[in-house]
């Protein structure tokens, strides 16, 4: 191991792509890990890093671009190999088996044996070495997984790393299952791992605590590294948030016509609360209007458009559509107003991937087409033929499956959904999520076009220029409260970031 | 018992089927190879299933000649896939729509066993058989009921639900008959329904009428579009404002009153009802479905493919017996039958990028 005496890099990952169909999810990445640090890789939902760390266990294969570990080039051909040369990955979920014991978890896989016997002695002795030299010798190695705490959990998937002999250990988002004690009690851990010359790539978005924990910091955006190996201490806070969120790429955004005079309050929403996700949340959205909720992920924000949608249930507070009060916790109470939804997830929440195009756009008004119960099918096609084209999703044919469709035109044929219903309120979660850099604009022409027809449109967005570019009003969401509602115009993007970090860090 | 019985492996649970879609989706290839663009289309997929029937038909002429190609032979097929058939039906939507029903044999027996009590029989007495088809159509439709219930409002998996409606309904079933078989004596029930029009059975004319009313119900209605969107992403589904769980607990109902209509027909045929009726049914549903090409997932549901399922087992059955070969040599081409069926539905199934 002479890397570790010379200081050199232990990984390199240099021009990393990793495209998928329709989609760059990476589009030239750069790692560099050296032994013993902690780095941490920072960016947003859909930047990236969870393919990145996927190429890095082997499980996903890169279209370009090369890693060396040690200073040899290598190829991580599946998750066994990476194994092998010592990285090792702990999911968010973490990949244990509730039914078995500590120790058998813990060299699940590479059980201790002898001529095909378990031998259960020897794999618990181990185990016990390896909880102790991660400061937790009060978790017995016979105990069973499922009745540990998800901290006790996270200290079994560290063991099982160390089993490897691994040299790198992936974490993603370690501490989003813990509480305050606990996440010291990782960082201890941690601590400890790289004090002998473990290195450990450590992802969140929680700055804070990249701020206590991490030595270096690259920032992924777009699936492109905005910022490498950047030392922690010599970096603000403020940098960090403007590298994750700021513009990369100039967007066109549709000109706002003034001649346009907003209609009636549609939308209102009166001190909606879900305990430990946002409090008394307070908007109204008029016909033709678009605003946009702006935070950090973990703000609230999505989970406020859900329940405006009833997909949850909020505690206290209504929704009202057209004066009309929503029953709590009902989407159909919703749909039936006229609120539509573009989920965060589009393949997971969205779509039937299978299907046609025709069959996901017209499933939410089948009623419309249906005579008696029975599909009026010719109607049925040329509406959803109709809207297809009046959104231009490409390639034309409603009939093809939606999952042969890119990002872009998936997004368009859940808009078409909504715009074949007829509704009044459109809820769009991270409308550009997945979505090629120049199939933006048309989504976002496509939107104030929406709006413009008299539809009040919510857009959630993790990025901070897409909001303050495409709404007219800017809600900015802190820690589950509105600190700030005003025209988009009157506020920057530093403005919006002061203000996310006010309720945040201060 | 006149019964032929196919047994099968038991199927797996559906979640086991599961696969987390997301990873599926992610490496998704678009591009099919031409072969299996033409296996996923319903034409593709039928064609293999007429070929395969187009053989068993060929080597049932070859080795028991005229007997088996003999007209009466073949109704004497159609006539006991007829049955199961209108089971297989049902339970084509059931799967299709993301679920499982190990309960149908049960339900068929009870449904069969509550409408042959002596009780019924004299009240159908006095006014009209159809009292007794009434009967059985409540008790199929009330345990399909339960069924829907426990497993959309209750969330219980449908395996479990279903499991123990099994156990129960035929439990049930034992007790009020006290494990005696009740002979039908409605005389005018037995010759309505074992007769023929125009020298096709009544029961196969039924077994005709619903396939015919599945496929319309499954292909052109607004039923069956939700169907398959609950059984290709329930949460898609409930976020376009479908009611997921009414619609789930419908499937197990409507499948419920194809067990009911099912006993009907096995008290006519057997002219008794008795808690032995439909054993393995639940086994030989699922595999005809399954080998018919529906998704075991969700999702994706064919009828004329069950049709086809349900045509090939009972063919199978049929050139065996005449052939003097076991029940045991049956079962192990049926279970052969099934594996490479389904072997190749997820060849087709990979190809696509997704279970």
């Amino acid at each position: 191991m002479t890397d570790l005496d010379t200081g050199g890099p232990l990984l390199s990952m240099a021009g990393i792509v990793k495209i998928f169909p329709g989609v760059r999810a990476l589009d030239g990445v750069d790692l560099d890990v050296r032994p013993g640090e902690v780095h941490a890789l920072l960016g947003q939902n859909g930047a990236g890093k969870s393919t990145l760390i996927k190429v890095l266990a082997g499980a996903h294969q890169p279209d370009e671009g090369t890693i060396t570990w040690a200073g040899e080039q290598v190829r991580l051909n599946n998750p066994v190999a990476a194994m092998r040369r010592g990285i090792a990955t702990i999911y968010q979920e973490l990949d244990l088996v509730d039914g078995l014991s500590v120790a058998e978890n813990v060299f699940l896989g590479h059980e201790q044996s002898n001529a095909g016997f378990v031998r259960p002695g020897t794999a618990v002795q181990a185990t016990r070495a390896l909880l102790q030299r991660l400061g937790h010798a009060d978790i017995s190695p016979r105990r069973e997984v499922g009745r540990l705490s998800a901290a006790g959990k996270q200290i079994v998937s560290m063991a099982r790393a160390l089993s490897h002999d691994a040299r790198l250990i992936v974490m993603d988002e370690p501490s989003a299952v813990l509480d305050g004690g606990e996440v010291d009690n990782l960082f201890r851990v941690i601590r400890d791992l790289t004090a002998d010359g473990v290195a450990v790539v450590y992802i969140s978005h929680r700055l804070e605590e990249i701020r206590k924990i991490a030595d270096r910091v690259t920032v992924l955006k777009d699936g492109r590294t905005v910022a490498t190996s950047l030392p922690v201490a010599d970096t603000t806070t403020a940098e960090l948030i403007r590298l994750m969120t700021g513009r990369s790429i100039e967007f066109v955004f549709p000109e706002q016509d003034d001649s346009v005079t907003l209609g009636e309050p549609v939308l209102r929403v009166d001190g909606l609360s879900r305990p430990g996700e946002f409090t008394d949340v307070t908007f109204t959205v008029r016909a033709g209007e678009i605003v946009g909720l702006a935070g950090l992920v973990g703000s609230g924000r999505s989970e406020i458009l859900e329940t405006v949608y009833g997909a949850r249930k909020a505690s206290a507070g209504i929704v009202t559509v057209d004066g009309k009060a929503m029953r709590k916790g009902s989407v159909r109470a919703a749909v039936g107003a006229g609120v539509g939804l573009a989920p965060e997830e589009r393949k997971s929440q969205g779509l039937l991937l299978d299907q046609s195009v025709a069959r996901n756009i017209s499933l939410a008004s089948l009623r419309q087409f249906a005579r008696s119960g029975f599909v009026r099918r010719g109607d049925e096609q040329t509406a959803a033929k109709q809207h297809a084209e009046s959104l231009d999703v490409r390639p034309a044919g409603v009939e093809r499956p939606v999952r042969t469709l890119s990002g872009g035109n998936q997004q368009k044929v859940v808009l078409a959904r909504w715009l074949l219903r007829g509704c009044r309120v459109l809820l769009l979660d991270e409308p550009t999520r997945g979505v090629d850099v120049g199939a933006r604009s048309e989504i976002y022409a496509l939107i104030r076009r929406l709006a413009d027809d008299g539809v009040a449109v919510v857009v959630v967005s993790s990025e901070v220029p897409e909001v303050l570019g495409l709404a007219d009003r800017v809600l900015v969401i802190s820690e589950g409260r509105i600190v700030h509602e005003g025209p988009a115009a009157d506020i920057d993007e530093h403005r919006v970031l002061d203000l996310v970090m006010e309720g945040r860090v201060a | 018992m006149s019964e032929q019985t196919t047994p099968a492996p038991a199927a797996p649970p559906p979640d086991e089927q599961r696969r987390v879609e997301a990873a599926a989706v992610e490496t998704a290839e678009v591009t099919g190879s031409q072969f299996a663009r033409i296996m996923d289309s319903s034409v593709g997929r039928n064609l293999g299933l007429v070929i395969a029937l187009v053989i068993l038909i060929v080597v049932g002429g070859v080795t028991a000649g005229d007997r088996f190609l003999s007209v009466d032979n073949m109704l004497t097929i159609l006539r006991l896939a007829s049955v199961i058939g209108v089971v297989s039906i049902g339970m084509t939507f059931v799967i299709t729509g993301g679920g499982i029903d190990l309960s149908v044999g049960a339900i068929v027996a009870l449904a069969s066993v509550w409408a042959t009590t002596l009780a019924t029989q004299t009240m159908a007495e006095d006014t009209h058989w159809i009292v007794m088809v009434l009967v059985a159509f409540a008790v199929g439709g009330g345990c399909g009921l339960v069924n829907g219930l426990l497993i959309a409002y209750g969330r219980i998996a449908p395996f479990i639900v279903t499991l123990a409606m099994l156990a129960s309904a035929r439990g049930l079933a034992e007790i009020i008959s006290d494990r005696k078989t009740q002979i039908v004596s409605n005389r005018d029930f037995v010759q309505f329904f074992g007769d023929s029009v125009l020298g096709v059975p009544v029961l196969v004319i039924i077994f005709a009428l619903v396939a015919i009313g599945g496929w319309v119900l499954l292909n052109r209605t607004t039923f069956g579009r939700r169907t398959l969107a609950v059984g290709g992403n329930a949460e898609a589904a409930r976020l376009a404002g479908i009611d997921v769980r009414r619609h789930t607990a419908m499937l197990y109902v409507l499948l419920g009153l194809a067990c009911g209509l099912a006993a009907v027909m096995l008290m006519a045929r057997t002219t008794t009802g008795t808690s032995t009726h439909g054993g393995l049914y639940e086994l030989q549903s699922i595999a005809a479905v399954v080998i018919g090409g529906t998704l075991l997932s969700g999702g994706r549901g064919t009828i004329v493919g069950t049709v086809f399922g349900v045509l090939i087992f009972n063919t199978l059955t049929n050139v065996f017996t005449l052939n003097n070969k076991n029940s045991s040599t049956q079962a192990v081409a049926t279970g052969v039958i099934i594996v490479v069926a389904v072997l190749l539905q997820q060849r087709v199934g990979r190809s696509r990028g997704s279970t």
